[in-house]
């Protein structure tokens, strides 16, 4: 059944450029005695962007923490191999530790696994994502945009070939997330990412997959992306006319959840 | 900033003020209330003995809050990382407060003398439960979300506890803090009282004996302002080791 890329990362560093797919698979799960998965499958688009949509309380977010290895539940294969240590995350809220500075935030990991510290890449990243003249900032002297630039230096940091994202552009404003969604686009390059979103244009601008989930116990259905490179302009033809689609795909799923 | 600062000094004039008055009209006996300028002819003549009993007091506040802080902060985080470990310690804990420490007063000096242990035990005693208690609420309350994100980057649970948990808990740990500053001098008088050779409750005692009520007045004074200079100091502290600490103060707040 999986058909992913067997081509697992030969080392940390290296791991970017290897394309590793994400295979997931769910036999059964239940919240409060109500069955949220059951046989559930999920394949990732190996070194490409996979849009998770759906209506709220569906389980996507249950689903990512899963992955991540978070709640126990289901079994995970990036690469041919377990996850555990394959994969970041990046969640809505920056999550940056208020009493360290951005460029220690972006250190974080290491930091955590008593690592030594990369401070030259991690300024790098930060100059990357922009906002390398608040490297010795705390977050809380930074705006929501740029703490968010922050959280995505943070990810990049950890250099894991498959990211797991959960609306992480949705706290900012629109021009904000415009940029963020266009730097992230570049930097992620190459690597497996799988973007939770409740904004189908945000699915149709980066998706080289979309699934929308729905149902209880849920389904995930495959709807069709532009053919176009990505990531795509919200005025490219071919999404706008999608983008009517996936609006209808969507109410029904939320008219299931509601019903 | 002129009116902040001058507001407190019209405060305690007035009142200084008010009270010499009602000393002089009210014809009230110098034995039962004396007048501020008794009490100042006190601390003027006798600062030297007052300075030494003083500073015996606040030695015993001061050891009380290092020990009752640290006893605290270490309960707190061996509870916070072992979980039996709670439920061992949350009774002594409770215990230890619910038994006042003016009841064990009597047995600390029977056991330990009329030196400085007992008193610093009992200023110990006051201070653990609230900075363990807030310590310990900190601990558990760490946004889930930083949670999460440290064990994706596999972090052990210890490198969890310190780097994340820890300085994450430390608001709560200075909230504990800023109360025992607060309650330290009680832990120190009481134990005065009952059995010591030194310090400013036992000055006030001894002078209540001798009738020199304005004595014991001065040794009040004093001891209020050591309670309110330990606590300041101790905020001031605080504030300076957790800059990053959300004020909720809206003015120093950019918007």
């Amino acid at each position: 059944m999986p058909t992913q890329v067997t081509t697992a990362a030969k080392s940390e560093l290296s791991a970017a450029t290897d394309a590793a797919g994400l295979h997931v698979r769910v036999a059964h799960f239940a919240f409060e005695g109500q069955a949220l998965f059951t046989d559930l499958e999920l394949a990732a688009v190996p070194g490409g962007w996979t849009c998770l949509l759906g209506p709220s309380g569906v389980g996507k977010t249950t689903l990512l923490r899963m992955i991540a290895g978070l709640v126990p539940g289901a079994v995970c294969e990036a690469g041919g191999s377990s996850p555990g240590g394959r994969l970041s995350y990046m969640a809505q809220q920056d999550l940056l530790l208020p009493w360290l500075s951005a460029l220690d935030n972006v250190m974080l990991g290491s930091r955590l696994r008593g690592e030594p510290a990369q401070r030259d890449k991690a300024r790098d990243l930060l100059r990357q994502v922009g906002v390398a003249e608040h490297a010795g900032r705390r977050p809380a002297q930074l705006s929501g945009g740029q703490r968010q630039r922050v959280a995505l230096a943070r990810t990049l940091m950890e250099n894991k070939p498959v990211v797991l994202m959960d609306e992480p552009f949705s706290a900012v404003d629109a021009v904000n997330r415009q940029r963020l969604q266009g730097l992230a686009a570049k930097l992620l390059h190459g690597r497996t990412v799988l973007l939770i979103t409740h904004d189908p244009l945000e699915a149709l601008l980066l998706g080289d997959k979309i699934l929308v989930m729905s149902g209880r116990p849920a389904v995930l259905d495959e709807v069709p992306v532009p053919g176009t490179a990505r990531p795509r302009l919200a005025s490219d033809p071919a999404l706008v006319r999608l983008q009517e689609a996936l609006m209808r795909r969507l109410s029904a799923a939320l008219d299931e959840v509601d019903a | 900033m002129m009116r902040t600062a001058l507001r407190p000094l019209v405060i305690l004039s007035g009142l200084l003020v008010f009270w010499q008055v009602a000393v002089w009209l009210g014809d009230i006996p110098p034995f039962m209330l004396p007048g501020p300028t008794a009490v100042l002819s006190v601390l003027l003549t006798r600062y030297e003995i007052l300075a030494e009993h003083t500073l015996v007091t606040v030695g015993e506040i001061l050891l009380g809050l290092l020990f009752g802080t640290g006893l605290g902060a270490t309960s707190a985080l061996v509870m916070a990382y072992f979980r039996p470990a709670r439920a061992w310690l949350m009774p002594v804990l409770v215990v230890s407060q619910a038994i006042p420490v003016f009841a064990l007063a009597p047995v600390l000096v029977l056991w330990f003398g009329y030196g400085l242990a007992p008193k610093v035990m009992m200023a110990t005693l006051i201070i653990y439960f609230p900075v363990t208690a807030a310590f310990h609420d900190g601990l558990r309350r760490t946004d889930p979300g930083w949670l999460d994100l440290a064990r994706t980057m596999d972090a052990s649970r210890w490198s969890i506890l310190a780097r994340v948990r820890l300085p994450a808990a430390l608001p709560a740990f200075a909230s504990g803090m800023r109360v025992a500053a607060a309650v330290a001098p009680i832990g120190a008088i009481v134990g005065e009282w009952v059995g010591a050779s030194a310090g400013l409750g036992y000055y006030m005692l001894l002078m209540n004996g001798r009738v020199d009520t304005a004595a014991m007045f001065a040794a009040l004074f004093i001891l209020a302002l050591v309670a309110v200079a330990i606590y300041f100091a101790v905020d001031v502290l605080l504030r300076l080791a957790l800059p990053w600490q959300p004020d909720s103060d809206p003015a120093t707040k950019l918007g």
